[in-house]
């Protein structure tokens, strides 16, 4: 089941802005190196990346590996010239895809 | 049955020891070595310059499951030349990877900051890659107080 992400994108900007956008996905991260209560290895399952684009466009992205935490959060900038709409893209190693996107307005 | 002498106790105390020394050296020395050829491999060999790239982590990590993390590198972001990738590895982790970051031009600025698993005590490595085909490394280290890889 796919968790809601949460955004922190800025609504307005103005054209040419260097803006913070912050992205967090609910998600265990399992990292494949746990033992369950039997003692058997619990299978790696985690978001093995990250994708952000802006009108189509790639921004951002990264691979991840089961180093990083649990309920993923990532920090970056972008650079908008014009109004447009940002994609998140979250790919699970079981191939679900759990994507967000978020308006800008550029005055 | 010969009874131990006090010699012969302390001479299996020592090689007892020395043999747990051995394997956590060597434990730690193979992630190392994991990490280093992880680098090689993103490189392709090629000679990385030092600096220029900054790691933020705290000095000591109560909790190693979740260790913020962030990296930049003080270099313009132009659309000709700009930093188009970030490898982060962790050499004390069962898998030294961490993250890899892909910028754009349109990302502006080369930085950006996650949270990670560290299971011990260790250097964080970062290398830059721009899209001229540079390389800029980086490393810090950091102490963790409870590793967080599970058990």
């Amino acid at each position: 089941m796919a968790e809601k992400p949460r955004l922190k994108v800025p609504k307005e900007a103005k054209k040419g802005d260097l803006i913070e956008i912050k992205t967090l996905l609910p998600h265990v991260m399992e990292s494949g190196q746990r033992k369950d209560r039997d003692g058997k290895m619990i299978p790696r399952k985690i978001i093995n990346k990250f994708v952000c684009e802006f009108n189509g466009k790639p921004v951002f992205a990264v691979d991840l590996e089961p180093a990083v935490a649990a309920n993923p959060y990532m920090q970056f900038h972008a650079k908008v010239d014009e109004s447009g709409t940002f994609k998140f893209s979250w790919i699970d190693d079981d191939g679900t895809v759990t994507t967000a996107e978020e308006s800008v307005t550029v005055m | 049955m010969r009874q131990l002498s006090r010699r012969d106790a302390l001479a299996l105390g020592v090689s007892g020891a020395a043999i747990t020394f051995v394997g956590l050296d060597e434990r730690a020395f193979a992630a190392a070595k994991e990490a280093s050829e992880q680098i090689a491999k993103f490189t392709g060999g090629m000679p990385a310059v030092s600096g220029k790239i900054s790691i933020e982590l705290p000095e000591i990590a109560e909790n190693g499951n979740t260790v913020p993390l962030s990296v930049s590198v003080d270099a313009p972001m132009g659309a000709d030349n700009y930093v188009s990738e970030i490898l982060v590895v962790a050499d004390g982790n069962p898998n030294p990877g961490v993250a890899t970051f892909h910028f754009s031009p349109l990302s502006a600025k080369a930085q950006a900051s996650t949270r990670i698993r560290l299971a011990t005590t260790q250097n964080i490595i970062a290398v830059a890659k721009t899209s001229k085909g540079e390389f800029l490394t980086g490393q810090r280290l950091v102490k963790v107080t409870v590793g967080g890889c599970g058990g």
